[in-house]
C-alpha cells in the first residue's frame, strides 16, 4: 500500500484525557482497572471507567445523541489540538472530502438497557425521551461525530466486536485510494454496558482479578472504556522524516468458532503476514509489537503461537490491556495509539499486573518497561466471529 | 466514479423468495405479491449452528448461497462485507429484557449471537472462508455504506466481494421508535473483471448534496423499499432484472448520495 500520514491523534481512557496523561500512566506503571462500580452491576470483577462522564453532557445541539459512548466520543474529540487539526483539514480538502469511519461494538445500548427498566406499566412503551437512531443504533457514533466535527463526507460504522477500530484503518486507506476522499477520521468508541459485562462473564470470560496478559495464571478479560480517533491523510512528496506513517494492514477471518479463536492461531497468523505484505516489510522491520493480550487463557495462547510462529522470539511484544482493560471496539486505535506513542518516545510498554510469564509461549514478552529505537510497530486486534485485523504504524525506511 | 460487475444476485424478502424467482416481479413483468418472507435455516451450517440460527443469519446465508450458486464461484474465494442497521433485533430485545430483571442471565449463545458481525462470523464457518471480512452499519444508509465499502475493496484490492445486506423488524417496544416493516435480505457477487457470468456493470460514485432518489413503480415495491433499509437496494435490482442501461441515485447521509450507473452486459 501507499503509506499515509497520521497527522494528528487523541484518546481518552481510564488512565486520563488526552496522549500525555496516557504516556504519565504507562511511564507510571498505574493502572485504570478499579473493583467493578458502574451503575448497580453486582459482579466480582475489575473494570476501566472514565468517572467524568457520569456528569458530562454533549454539546446542546446535538442533545439528542447524549448516552455514555457519544459523551466518551466528545470527551476524547476535545483533547490534543484534535479538533483544530480537523479544522484546519475541513479549510484543506473542504467538508464533503474528508471521511468519517468509526467502530464499536456496543454504541449507546446501555442507554436501552436502563430504558428498559422504565417501559410503560399500561403499554410497555419505551419512554419519550428514547432516541433510538442518536443512541442505540451502532451509527450514532458515527452520526454524532460527523456532526460534531461538521463534516459532510462518507461515513459509516465498522462493528466487528473488538477488532472494529483497527478495520476502520483499511476502510479509510481503500477510500483514499479510490478517490472518494482524500482525508479521513478513523477510530472508536466503547464504554461499559450491561450487556458486555453479564455477557462476557457468561461465556467465564471474566476475571475476577485485574486482568493478566500473558502470565501463567491469566483467567480472563477486564472490561473497560475508551475512545480513540485519528486524522490520515495523503503522504506530500516530500514528507519530514518524523512523520507519522500508516504502513500496513492486514485482514483475515478465522472461519473457525464465534466467540474462541482459532487454536493455532491460524487467522492471527495470516492478518500478520497481510499487514506485513501489504508494508513490503520483513519480520526484521517490526521493533515491537502491541498484542492484543486480552489475558483469555484462548486469546493469549492461540496468539501467542501465530506471533511466535511469524517473528519468533525476537520482536519485544506486550499487551497493554492490564492498564487500559480491555475496549472492546476502542481497543484497536487505543492499542494503535499507544503503539504510535512508543515509537515516538522510544518507549516499550511492559505488561502491568503479569507476574509469571506463561512458559508455553515463546514470544519475547515484556513485564518491565523499557527504551529503545523503535520505528515500526505492529498491533493486533482479534474479535469474535473470528475477525482479525493487523495494523503496521510508523516511520517510513 | 469506480466500475465493477455484478456476477451473481441473491434475494429473500416478503414475496421476493430468491432471484430467480423474483426477476419478472422486479422487471415490471409480473405483479408483486406480497407474501411474509420466507425464512429458513441454511444447509451451509452444522445442526448445532443452524438451531441457533437468528433471522439475519438466516437471511445473509441464504441470499449468500443463491449468489455464490449463480456466480458459480467457491465461497472461500470471496471476501464479504455484511451491513445491517439493527443486528439480531429479537436477541437485543431479549437481552434487554433479561437485564432490566434480576437474576440478569444472559446466555453464552445469546451474546455472541448479539455482535453486530455475528452474520458475518456464521458466513466465514460455513463458507470456510480466510478473506477479509467486515460488517458495516450505516443507518438506513447501510446498503449503500455497504456497496460504496465494497466497490473500493473491488477496484484497490482487485477483491472478488460477496455485499450481503439484511435486516428485519425489532419486537414491541422497539417497533415503534424503528419500524422495520419486513425481513430482506439480499447478496451481490462483485468483481473487477467482466466474466461469461456477470449480468451488468456498474459504475459507483459518492456525490455531494441531496438529489432525488430512484423510486419504485410499484406502490408495495416503494412502500418495501422505504420500509426496510437494505431493500434501498430495490431500484438497482429492478434495473438488474430489466437488464435495462439504468441511471440510479440512492441516498446516503443527510447531504450526500451515491450515483449508480447500470450497463447490462
Amino acid at each position: 500500500m501507499q503509506p499515509l500520514v497520521i497527522s494528528q491523534f487523541t484518546l481518552a481512557n481510564s488512565l486520563g484525557l488526552g496522549s500525555a496523561a496516557t504516556m504519565d500512566a504507562l511511564r507510571a506503571r498505574r493502572s485504570g482497572l478499579i473493583p467493578c462500580a458502574f451503575e448497580d452491576v453486582d459482579l466480582e470483577a475489575y473494570i476501566a471507567k472514565v468517572e467524568k462522564l457520569d456528569s458530562y453532557r454533549v454539546r446542546p445541539d446535538l442533545s439528542a445523541y447524549d448516552c455514555r459512548n457519544n459523551r466518551l466520543a466528545q470527551l476524547c474529540l476535545e483533547q490534543d489540538g484534535f479538533v483544530d487539526a480537523i479544522e484546519a483539514a475541513k479549510k484543506r480538502y473542504g467538508n464533503t472530502r474528508i471521511g468519517v469511519f468509526l467502530g464499536t461494538s456496543t454504541s449507546g445500548i446501555l442507554q436501552t438497557e436502563l430504558a428498559y427498566r422504565h417501559l410503560d406499566p399500561q403499554t410497555g412503551a419505551l419512554p419519550s425521551d428514547f432516541h433510538y437512531a442518536e443512541t442505540q443504533n451502532s451509527y450514532s457514533l458515527a452520526g454524532f461525530v460527523t456532526h460534531y466535527l461538521g463534516l459532510t463526507g462518507p461515513s459509516f460504522v465498522v462493528s466487528s466486536a473488538c477488532s472494529s477500530s483497527a478495520k476502520v484503518f483499511a476502510n479509510a486507506l481503500r477510500m483514499m485510494a479510490a478517490g472518494v476522499c482524500d482525508a479521513a477520521v478513523v477510530g472508536g468508541v466503547d464504554s461499559l454496558c450491561l450487556s458486555t459485562l453479564y455477557g462476557f462473564n457468561s461465556l467465564g470470560l471474566v476475571s475476577r482479578f485485574p486482568c493478566r496478559p500473558y502470565d501463567a495464571e491469566r483467567d480472563g478479560i477486564s472490561v473497560g472504556e475508551g475512545a480513540g480517533f485519528v486524522l490520515i491523510e495523503r503522504a506530500a512528496a516530500a514528507s519530514a522524516n518524523n512523520s507519522m506513517f500508516l504502513l500496513g494492514v492486514g485482514e483475515s477471518s478465522d472461519a473457525y468458532h464465534m466467540s474462541t479463536p482459532h487454536p493455532e492461531g491460524l487467522g492471527a497468523k495470516l492478518a500478520m503476514q497481510r499487514a506485513l505484505d501489504s508494508a513490503g516489510l520483513q519480520v526484521g522491520d517490526i521493533d515491537y509489537i502491541n498484542l492484543h493480550g486480552t489475558a483469555t487463557r484462548s486469546n493469549d495462547a492461540s496468539e501467542g503461537k501465530a506471533v511466535a510462529d511469524v517473528f519468533g522470539d525476537k520482536v519485544p511484544c506486550s499487551s497493554t490491556k492490564g492498564w487500559t482493560g480491555h475496549l472492546l471496539g476502542a481497543a484497536g486505535i487505543t492499542e494503535a495509539i499507544i503503539a504510535m506513542l512508543a515509537v515516538e518516545q522510544g518507549f516499550i510498554p511492559g505488561s502491568v499486573n503479569t507476574r509469571q510469564l506463561d512458559p508455553a509461549i515463546a514470544i519475547d514478552y515484556r513485564i518491565e518497561n523499557g527504551a529503545g529505537t523503535i520505528r515500526r510497530v505492529l498491533s493486533n486486534s482479534f474479535g469474535f466471529g473470528g475477525s482479525n485485523c493487523s495494523l503496521v504504524l510508523g516511520r517510513q525506511a | 466514479m469506480m466500475r465493477l460487475y455484478v456476477e451473481g444476485v441473491g434475494l429473500l424478502g416478503p414475496g421476493l423468495d430468491g432471484w430467480s424467482a423474483s426477476r419478472a416481479v422486479l422487471a415490471g413483468e409480473a405483479p408483486y405479491v406480497a407474501a411474509p418472507t420466507n425464512l429458513r435455516a441454511s444447509d451451509m451450517l452444522p445442526a448445532a449452528e443452524r438451531r441457533r440460527a437468528g433471522v439475519p443469519i438466516k437471511l445473509a446465508l441464504t441470499v449468500g448461497q443463491e449468489a455464490f450458486l449463480q456466480a458459480g464461484r467457491e465461497t472461500k474465494s470471496a471476501s464479504t462485507v455484511f451491513t445491517s442497521s439493527g443486528g439480531d433485533n429479537d436477541n437485543v430485545h431479549a437481552i434487554n429484557g433479561i437485564l432490566a430483571t434480576a437474576p440478569r442471565e444472559v446466555s453464552p449463545t445469546r451474546f455472541h449471537n448479539s455482535v453486530h458481525n455475528a452474520a458475518a462470523g456464521y458466513w466465514c464457518i460455513a463458507a470456510g472462508t480466510h478473506e477479509p471480512s467486515t460488517s458495516l452499519c450505516a443507518y438506513d444508509a447501510s446498503f449503500v455504506a455497504g456497496l460504496l465499502e465494497s466497490a473500493t475493496q473491488v477496484v484497490v484490492d482487485d477483491a472478488v466481494v460477496a455485499l450481503i445486506a439484511y435486516d428485519h423488524g425489532y419486537p414491541e417496544p422497539l417497533h415503534s421508535v424503528r419500524p422495520i416493516t419486513a425481513a430482506f435480505g439480499v447478496a451481490l457477487i462483485l468483481t473487477r473483471q467482466q466474466s461469461d457470468k456477470s449480468l451488468a456493470a456498474i459504475e459507483v460514485g459518492f456525490g455531494s448534496g441531496k438529489v432525488s432518489e430512484t423510486t419504485m413503480k410499484d406502490e408495495a415495491l416503494e412502500a418495501l423499499r422505504k420500509g426496510v433499509p437494505a431493500a434501498r437496494v430495490l431500484p438497482l435490482l429492478a434495473a438488474l432484472a430489466a437488464a435495462r442501461a439504468t441511471q440510479i441515485s440512492i441516498d446516503y447521509l443527510d447531504d450526500n448520495h451515491l450515483d449508480i450507473r447500470v450497463m447490462p452486459c
